[in-house]
């Protein structure tokens, strides 16, 4: 980058001259380091996977989860600085305790992210805060079906029927367009889910990693769940499996 | 030295301020004291009550069973009331008392295992941990003098275990394998103890909803705040079960009988 260097990249309550934030762009570099989390937004609800990048052996398995809840019906999937996706699910679990106070109702997932959104947001306009090093997925089910948005280090958050963020994005996204997700049932999008976080990995292939799996649909009545075990090491198995096959 | 030219002249308060410390010490004032000057208001006595509620430990687990009124004082007010609520996957409180205090309860459990939820540690809560945290809650509020006003019924079954237990509007709890809040600790406590003392692991739940309506059935006839209309709870390995309201047969045959009721013989 040429305008390392000429101050402008020191604030978040700075432009530079062309009109740009350095350190909401550093702030999505984060973002692009970590593993790749994925949404998926199918025919009766939503599967949430993470790529866990594992830095040392010596790490109890399934800890420092990367997928979390936020009210029954709502989970969330975080790509970049894992203690401030720790700070941003705390904030949307306050959010949804507070929609539930004030309405008597679950929250609709339109109205979480747009509050998350705010404040995400908020983050980016003071000179004594840095902005998130994370890129969020907020899944649901709530009154109006499915749903699935990405909250961004700028504070923008945009609405998606298949999400992915993080290290390979670029790859996940392509894989899936590639799906008919309208017509996909959330036990075929789990194997689909776990598929593509396989593929997206065998770039880093020397770095171990752990496969996070989450779902909310007519199987687990709304709720949102871990994938069950079962499935879950079928899903890898069969990932596995269509690894030797591609390409 | 005291600025103030209001003050000069007055007696010190030496309660307050008997050194006449920097800067401005107290002084009494003259204006009239207001105790509602900032608004407080605490519940001084139930409005929309419930009454009764009756548990006892059979075989399977807990069952429960409340009317479904609410009364306005002596005013049969609302008559499709669910006073048995589910709170997690394990327990049943039900509650008689002031219902709009129930209802809050109620929201604010709800939260609670909300939060116990997501935080997915593998942990829920049980009967045994809400009926503690029920507790501490009402305790602390009959010390702020603003009681919730409820006694309540805590039943449930986790772990192969059964758990039934009482908490009022004063934090007093107790545990038994019968238990009955409001008239129904006279009435019915009684007759569920002949019931149910030392059969607790053999009794069916057939025999159970026996006794329940029987009891029910009695504080009927004798409950003035009661109604004929009532609902079951069962809180079993198979989990939590509550019946819709359905009613009670009553006879008053024997009402012809009573002076002042039925056809005047004299």
């Amino acid at each position: 980058m040429t305008s390392i260097g000429t101050g402008y990249d020191l604030s978040a309550s700075t432009y530079s001259p062309d009109g740009r934030i350095f350190q909401v762009e550093y702030a999505t570099k984060a973002v692009e380091n970590s593993g790749t989390a994925i949404g998926l937004k199918v025919k009766d609800g939503i599967v949430l996977a993470v790529e866990k990048l594992v830095h040392s052996k010596l790490l109890v398995p399934e800890a420092n989860r990367r997928i979390q809840t936020i009210d029954r019906h709502v989970g969330l999937a975080t790509a970049g600085l894992l203690a401030d996706g720790r700070h941003i699910a705390n904030r949307a679990r306050d959010e949804a305790t507070n929609y539930r106070d004030a309405y008597d109702a679950p929250t609709p997932l339109k109205i979480l992210a747009d509050r998350l959104g705010l404040y995400v947001q908020a983050y980016t306009l003071y000179s004594s805060v840095r902005p998130f090093g994370i890129s969020t997925i907020l899944g649901s089910v709530d009154k109006d079906g499915p749903s699935l948005y990405v909250v961004e280090p700028s504070g923008v958050f945009f609405g998606y029927n298949g999400a992915a963020v993080g290290k390979g994005r670029q790859l996940a996204k392509t894989e899936l367009e590639k799906l008919n997700l309208r017509e996909l049932t959330t036990r075929e999008a789990v194997y689909e889910a776990a598929r593509i976080i396989y593929l997206v990995h065998e770039d880093a292939k020397e770095k171990e990693f752990e496969l996070e799996l989450s779902w909310i649909g007519d199987e687990t009545k709304g709720v949102h769940l871990p994938v069950p075990k079962d499935l879950q090491r079928d899903a890898e198995a069969k990932a596995k499996a269509a690894l030797e096959t591609f390409e | 030295m005291d600025h103030f030219p209001t003050n000069w002249g007055r007696p010190r308060n030496d309660a307050y301020d008997p050194y006449g410390t920097f800067p401005l010490p107290h002084r009494p004032n003259n204006h009239a004291k207001d105790t509602f000057a900032e608004g407080v208001q605490r519940t001084q006595q139930p409005i929309v009550t419930g009454t009764s509620v009756l548990a006892l430990k059979y075989k399977d687990g807990i069952m429960m069973a409340a009317d479904t009124l609410a009364s306005y004082g002596s005013l049969a007010r609302f008559k499709d009331v669910t006073r048995l609520h589910p709170v997690g996957n394990y327990t049943v409180i039900g509650a008689g008392g002031d219902m709009s205090d129930f209802q809050y309860i109620q929201k604010f459990l709800d939260e609670l295992i909300i939060d116990e939820f997501t935080a997915q540690d593998g942990h829920d809560l049980g009967p045994a941990q809400i009926h503690e945290y029920l507790s501490q809650v009402m305790y602390s509020r009959r010390s702020k003098i603003n009681p919730l006003w409820n006694s309540l019924l805590v039943g449930g079954f986790k772990d192969g275990k059964s758990f039934l237990a009482y908490v009022d509007l004063l934090g007093t709890t107790y545990s038994a394998s019968t238990l009955a809040t409001g008239y129904g600790a006279y009435l019915a406590q009684p007759l569920l103890r002949k019931e149910v003392e030392g059969k607790e692991d053999t009794l069916t739940a057939e025999e159970a909803v026996r006794i329940m309506e029987t009891c029910i059935r009695v504080l009927y006839y004798r409950d003035a705040r009661s109604i004929d209309k009532y609902q079951l709870a069962t809180i079993t390995a198979e989990g939590i079960k509550i019946i819709d309201s359905r009613p009670i047969s009553t006879s008053w045959s024997f009402a012809e009988g009573i002076r002042g009721y039925g056809a005047q013989t004299q």
